[in-house]
């Protein structure tokens, strides 16, 4: 029965050839965890895309719950965590996802690096990479005002600060990421919402597509 | 990919007629014990992943994410503190060389050669060889680089005291409100108290008065003459005033402790 499905759907959209490109390539002997345990270093990318998918999905069920105005974000995640069913966990997953993404996010770093994995013809890739590290900084910086209780408010002030002293176009960047010059709060924490929720992620999906288009074209680095 | 004349199509879409086989590649002649990812290779690493979930929701369960009071852009008290992956350039910021007059060094020149070299590596590592001995220069800047930002991140860290913390920034429920408001004291509290111990009693500037260990008489003499931090004469008004004052706050207690 269901390979009658995949035959009447294949005849007509040729889809063997498509998951064929995603799922069917070979993994190295150096790699294999189940032939050198050593190799377990080369988890550390997939795993970073594991809490990364952790992330997308619990961010997705928190906005079901998430008010991003003054008024209501404290409440509204405060709701959250006393009264919805399992809403602890799933905004447990989220925050500590979010540690645990950049400690990740480091440990595959540091596997390339210290293998030379970004050597020619691999450069391109690194250089995603690390941009991916940056977006994920900068979805850490956002997201951590969202809750809107009072570490949130005044690191946020701090880093508008800090944004303020950059010669010539501080100002602007913080009035840009602020929504005012000088006030943070309603335009501040509604730009940082769409920031966190709608720009930072959608340039995370292209450079992860780039990041494993790249991988798939190059094949993984050889062993040392 | 098939091409050219003689080719049949689906109906009059681009679909080729000519079925491509639904076998994978045989990868057994490649170099060591190459395996197919799909499904030989995924079966184990779906293991893996498992693993790390279990882990991960052992640690989700162990610490509840933290929630602190309602934002309160007026109190001048809060000691700001960022997320411990930008502690590392937090600390930056308080060394001398990095703020003042040279703070563009501390938020944008050594950064910037940090993440720029970073993002740069592979062109300012250029050699062919790919071994940590062959490239001592690079492995050492990182290395640098790694001890630095640990260390950085330490000492940011080392003297916050975690616990009293999340002790003073508790989230106050909404609508369970402990202050009555209708209390002959609450005046007294509201003109001179409030401004510092906060309209839940909370604390502020000065400290939370929920949980006090003094006695009436004890409140009623520090409301005149301070104490500690708290300057002296902070309650002006009359002796029933300042009574019905300490017995509004002791009161307010006894309701918090129910």
């Amino acid at each position: 029965m269901l390979q009658k499905i995949y035959d009447w759907i294949d005849d007509r959209i040729d889809i063997t050839p498509i998951w064929r490109d995603i799922a069917d390539h070979e993994v190295p002997e150096h790699v294999n965890p189940a032939h050198h345990f050593s190799a377990f270093v080369y988890c550390f990318g997939g795993l970073t895309f594991f809490v990364v998918v952790i992330q997308i999905l619990s961010g997705m069920f928190l906005t079901m719950y998430y008010v991003p105005d003054i008024e209501n974000a404290w409440q509204s995640v405060y709701y959250l965590q006393t009264e919805v069913a399992h809403a602890q966990i799933v905004r447990g997953m989220h925050h500590w996802g979010a540690s645990v993404v950049i400690v990740m996010l480091l440990l595959h770093t540091l596997r390339v690096f210290f293998q030379g994995a970004y050597k020619k013809p691999r450069e391109l890739n690194w250089m995603v990479g690390v941009l991916i590290f940056f977006v994920m900084l900068g979805l850490g910086f956002t997201g951590y005002l969202l809750p809107w209780d009072n570490k949130a408010y005044f690191a946020t002030q701090v880093g508008l600060e800090i944004a303020e002293q950059v010669p010539f176009i501080g100002e602007a960047l913080k009035t840009l990421l602020a929504g005012d010059a000088t006030i943070v709060g309603a335009q501040t924490l509604t730009r940082f919402f769409a920031i966190h929720v709608f720009f930072l992620p959608g340039a995370l999906f292209a450079l992860l597509a780039v990041h494993f288009i790249l991988i798939r074209r190059q094949g993984i680095s050889g062993p040392l | 990919m098939h091409k050219g004349k003689g080719m049949k199509f689906v109906g009059d879409s681009r679909i080729s007629a000519e079925k491509t086989s639904k076998i994978p590649k045989d990868y057994s002649e490649y170099p060591g014990r190459t395996e197919a990812f799909w499904p030989n290779f995924l079966l184990k690493e779906w293991l893996a992943g498992a693993v790390f979930l279990v882990g991960f929701l052992c640690l989700v369960l162990a610490h509840p994410s933290p929630l602190e009071g309602m934002a309160d852009p007026t109190d001048a008290a809060y000691i700001p503190l960022p997320d411990w992956y930008f502690l590392f350039l937090y600390e930056l910021l308080k060394y001398q060389f990095a703020s003042g007059n040279w703070i563009i060094l501390g938020i944008l020149v050594i950064p910037g050669i940090a993440f720029g070299s970073l993002i740069l590596a592979p062109f300012l590592d250029n050699g062919p060889g790919r071994r940590p001995r062959q490239r001592p220069v690079a492995v050492g800047m990182m290395l640098l680089a790694l001890v630095s930002c640990i260390w950085l991140t330490y000492t940011s860290a080392e003297h916050v005291d975690w616990e009293t913390r999340a002790e003073q920034n508790k989230p106050i429920p909404p609508g369970e409100s402990v202050v009555d408001q209708d209390h002959p004291g609450y005046a007294a509290y509201e003109n001179s108290c409030l401004s510092c111990h906060g309209g839940e009693l909370e604390g502020g500037a000065g400290p939370t008065l929920i949980g006090t260990e003094h006695t009436k008489e004890e409140i009623m003499d520090i409301a005149v003459n301070g104490t500690g931090a708290m300057p002296a004469d902070q309650f002006q008004g009359t002796d029933e005033e300042l009574e019905q004052l300490a017995d509004f706050i002791i009161e307010t207690n006894e309701a918090a402790a129910e």
